[in-house]
């Protein structure tokens, strides 16, 4: 696929070649870099922000299974084993803790959900049962009577997202990659054997080109405008997710409580905050990041919560954030090859991604290096049309 | 995508909206409520004063008779003799665009809309970090004139007094008005600087007349006044406190010389005031940063108008400027804002600003100059030590911050998730400015721009948050697919 007429501002670049290119240093990015760079690539990691401080570094931190899509459960438990494991392959202990986790019901029509859906979890590996009220509370003493009926899962946990960074930063740097921060892309060309990417220079002044020979695009819910960048046109859905965290408070929960229906995400970190969420809505697109919460769905969230754990009455909410998550149509991922685009890959759109992106960027990576990944991927061109062939260069 | 649930009822949005009663938004209220505009007040004080005017403790005669608390006694009744509708006891915790005002009381939550929003929700003090800063017995000299004013609380037997600015003197007048026993004030600024500020102070010949007179009140009781001094350490000995100074130069650079200790039950320390800016950083107003005045604050033209259409700042919320300016301030924003919404014409406007302007322009030379006396120089953030506290909500030392710097944080942002620096109960209001100023030197970029103002404001009581409900009240989104 070499461009006929490489226009002149395009191979002035700065001379040097990447051997592969990330772009997006969210979790999903930052995993495939450091893994091709391991393996002896050159390579460069380029985000419009700082590392890991989109999704990857704002989330709950949650490793439950209890809300992970059925068909990427075995890829959440490799996920949960390898954030567990990162002081050994990561180098840094990001907070990841192993706790067992409850779904829990208050309704009947809660239990009938509830069983449903621990079923079809099961059924794809993940260790969930069901169990009594009084085992609930066996687990989990300062539970609401209330509860009707649980499912239980052994592989829970949690990690201090806001970490993710700090972590990555360093092993990335030890691995040689190049990072460039607060570089936003605006366009990736074609470049004879090469992609040519355009970037705004720091200091407002003409654009950076950057040349590679591979190129993957790991933007998040900005995986839209990214993929427009070479002519697909795939719908990414933003989700804005409100969350919530607490004052430190005496130990009052030591699982992830979590609802049937997925509303509430629960758990209390050893610095005796407790973090609260469960995809309620805020306000906000990928253009303008997080706008604002909407307070009634904080007050909805906020009241699950207490529902759950009465004793959370005693504590003050500290502070309230928005994250942008990304879907597909099919609210499945796009995880591979980007279709009559050699050497071109995309990752991202992974529902309860965080748990799973030391997986799905490792396997990414085996990959892009020509091995066959361990667990299957999830081919973006189900989403899409083959671009009509990327838009000829102006001529002058 | 939006899953807004139905909000409560929403009651008829107000003209205007103004949060914080001290001096600049009590005025500003009742300068555009006197336009005929409908104005709301929201305060979670229990009365309008705000830091300076706030109102005596019952039974307090002395300070009663002070001049503040006239000023203040003044402000309250014409407060209540006008058409302002005040909402005291409601802690304001997030503002969206539009106007949308939600707060948090005793009651539960409301929320309140109005046309225009005024904010003016003052100061908070700086103290820069210092070993034994944290201990038990050392508080804000801020937060001392509060505890002496609303009510009458000495903070020790015998205290020490340190840190920069006219509140020193007050503090230590006041302490002795109210009998305690002062050991010694220890002024970080050399007497030099203050007799460079003498001409303008002179605008305000009775503030310095005041100050004269607390001067006078420390020299009949001989307590002993060490300029071009830092609070260098306090240390815990038995039940009492063993502060140490330090002499600086006339950078505020900690040099070799004398260090006297002084064994005292209390330490009140300050290192001047930083601009709240939670409602303007919350809805991404234009700030700049300005040494002289704070630190950072929202940019805003000759009426007080931000860059964003409706939302005007004022007090020293926008720069520390001093209670006289932001009264004066207060009123003229209240007739800006009352302009803008057609309740008054320009010509009108013209006249009744004019004078106003001119009393504000010379308030506001005294109010600065005493501001800059206050500014954090940046000798004192790098006399800091690894081993110091400097978020003290999350115990995070100089040398963590340090560490984060030397691991790529490039922005405070980072530097809060990295080290949890700002993540405490007091979301960085403490540590804030002093974190940007140990990055800024740290990387020689400055300046370094402040946290990203998030909600809520104030930490909130969950058991209010939530209220009484039953499980079914809670209205539920639809369920996250399988
Ligand atoms: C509030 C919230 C809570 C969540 N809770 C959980 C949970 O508990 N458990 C769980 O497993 N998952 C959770 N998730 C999902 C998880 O966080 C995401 O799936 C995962 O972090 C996505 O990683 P990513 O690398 O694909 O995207 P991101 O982390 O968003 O990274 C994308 C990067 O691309 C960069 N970028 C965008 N445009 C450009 C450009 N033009 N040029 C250069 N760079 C660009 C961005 O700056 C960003 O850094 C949550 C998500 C949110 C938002
Ligand atoms: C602790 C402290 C003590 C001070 N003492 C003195 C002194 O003794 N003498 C002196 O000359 N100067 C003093 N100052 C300086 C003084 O604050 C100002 O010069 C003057 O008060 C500025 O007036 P203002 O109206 O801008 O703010 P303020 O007087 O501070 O009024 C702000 C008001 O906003 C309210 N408010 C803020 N946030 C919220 C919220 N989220 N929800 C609801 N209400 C809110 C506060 O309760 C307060 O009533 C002090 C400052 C501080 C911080």
């Amino acid at each position: 696929m070499t461009s006929p007429n490489p226009s002149p501002a395009l191979s002035r670049g700065a001379g040097e070649i990447y051997d592969a290119t990330i772009i997006g240093a969210g979790a999903m990015g930052a995993t495939t870099a450091l893994h091709l760079a391991r393996s002896g690539m050159k390579v460069l990691l380029i985000d419009r922000g700082e590392i890991c401080r989109e999704a990857s570094g704002v989330n709950a931190g949650t490793l439950t299974l209890h809300m992970t899509r059925a068909a990427l459960i075995p890829h959440a438990m490799r996920g949960r084993e390898l954030w567990l494991d990162a002081p050994k392959w990561l180098g840094m202990d990001v907070g990841a803790r192993s706790a067992p986790g409850l779904s829990l019901a208050f309704t009947p029509a809660e239990r009938e959900m509830l069983e449903k859906r621990a079923e079809a979890r099961a059924a794809m590996g993940a260790p969930i049962r069901l169990i009594t009220p009084a085992e609930a509370r066996a687990v989990e003493p300062r539970l609401n009577d209330g509860v009707l009926a649980a499912a239980f899962c052994e592989l829970d946990g949690h990690v201090t997202a806001y970490l993710t960074g700090r972590a990555y930063r360093r092993a990335l740097t030890a691995a040689g990659v190049t990072i460039r921060e607060n570089l936003p892309v605006s366009a990736i060309n074609r470049d004879g054997a090469h992609y040519d990417i355009t970037a705004a220079s720091p200091d407002n002044r003409a654009p950076e080109h950057l040349r590679t020979r591979r190129l993957v695009l790991a933007g998040g819910v900005w995986l839209q405008s990214m993929l427009g960048w070479l002519g697909f046109d795939v719908p990414v859905k933003c989700l804005i997710n409100q969350l919530v965290v607490t004052e430190r408070m005496r130990p009052v929960m030591r699982s992830v409580v979590g609802i049937a229906n997925g509303l509430l995400s629960l758990k209390q970190f050893e610095n005796g905050t407790v973090l609260i969420g469960g995809g309620w809505q805020g306000i906000g697109d990928p253009v303008r990041g997080g706008v604002e919460a909407i307070p009634e769905n904080l007050v909805g969230n906020v009241r699950l919560a207490r529902h759950a754990i009465p004793a959370l009455g005693e504590t003050r909410i500290a502070r309230i954030w928005l994250g942008l998550e990304s879907e597909t149509a099919d609210a499945l991922p796009m995880i591979g090859p980007l279709p009559g685009m050699e050497n071109a890959f995309v990752i991202g759109c992974v529902h309860s991604g965080y748990t799973s992106a030391p997986c799905m960027g490792w396997l990414l990576s085996q990959t892009i290096l020509g091995h066959e990944p361990e667990l299957p991927l999830f081919d973006p061109a189900r989403l899409m049309a083959a671009p009509a062939a990327q838009r000829p260069e102006e001529t002058p | 995508m939006k899953t807004a649930l139905e909000p409560a009822t929403l009651p008829a949005p107000a003209d205007l909206i103004v949060i914080g009663a001290g001096p600049a938004g009590a005025e500003a209220a009742m300068s555009a409520a006197a336009q005929g505009l409908r104005v709301l007040l929201l305060d979670e004080a229990v009365a309008a004063g705000g830091q300076v005017y706030r109102a005596p403790h019952a039974g307090d005669k002395k300070s009663a008779s002070s001049p503040e608390a006239v000023a203040g006694n003044d402000l309250r009744a014409r407060l209540e003799a006008s058409t302002v509708e005040c909402h005291f006891g409601e802690t304001v915790w997030s503002v969206s665009p539009g106007f949308r005002v939600d707060s948090l009381s005793a009651q539960g939550t409301r929320s309140w809309h109005g046309r225009a929003l005024i904010t003016a929700t003052g100061a908070s003090e700086r103290v820069v970090p210092f070993p034994g800063w944290t201990l038990p017995g050392v508080i804000g000299l801020a937060g001392a004139t509060i505890l002496l004013k609303s009510q009458g609380i000495l903070p020790g037997r015998r205290t020490l007094i340190a840190g920069c600015g006219p509140l020193l003197l007050a503090v230590a007048a006041g302490i002795l008005a109210a009998g305690g026993e002062v050991a010694a004030v220890a002024d970080l600024s050399p007497r030099s600087d203050w007799l460079r500020k003498f001409p303008r102070l002179a605008s305000r010949p009775d503030l310095l007349l005041r100050g004269a007179g607390w001067l006078a009140s420390l020299k009949r009781t001989g307590v002993p006044v060490f300029s071009a001094h830092t609070l260098k350490e306090v240390v815990r000995d038995g039940d009492q406190l063993v502060a140490t100074l330090q002499p600086v130069d006339g950078a505020r650079r900690p040099v070799t010389g004398p260090e006297p200790h002084f064994a005292v039950d209390a330490v009140t320390v300050g290192h001047g005031l930083v601009p709240g800016t939670d409602v303007t950083r919350l809805l991404r107003a234009r700030h700049h940063y300005d040494f002289a005045q704070g630190g950072w604050a929202p940019d805003l033209d000759g009426n007080f108008r931000t860059n964003l259409p409706g939302l005007y700042a004022v007090g020293d919320g926008t720069g520390i400027a001093g209670a006289a300016t932001a009264s004066l301030n207060g009123q003229l924003a209240g007739l800006a804002a009352a302009r803008d919404l057609g309740a008054l014409a320009d010509t009108v406007h013209e006249q009744l600003a004019a004078r106003l302007e001119q009393q504000a322009a010379k308030a506001g030379r005294f109010g600065r100059a005493m501001a800059e006396l206050m500014a954090l120089r940046p000798a004192q953030v790098a006399a800091i030590s690894p081993e110091t506290v400097v978020c003290r909500c999350e115990d995070v030392t100089r040398a963590e911050i340090d560490s984060a710097i030397e691991d790529g944080a490039r922005t405070v942002n980072q530097l809060k998730s990295w080290t949890r620096c700002g993540m405490g109960p007091c979301q960085g209001r403490m540590c804030g400015d002093v974190a940007t100023a140990l990055m800024a030197q740290a990387t020689g970029e400055a300046p370094v721009a402040p946290f990203t103002g998030r909600t809520p404001f104030r930490p909130l009581p969950i058991s209010q948050f939530a209220g009484d409900c039953d499980y079914g009240d809670i209205k539920l989104p639809p369920p996250a697919p399988l």
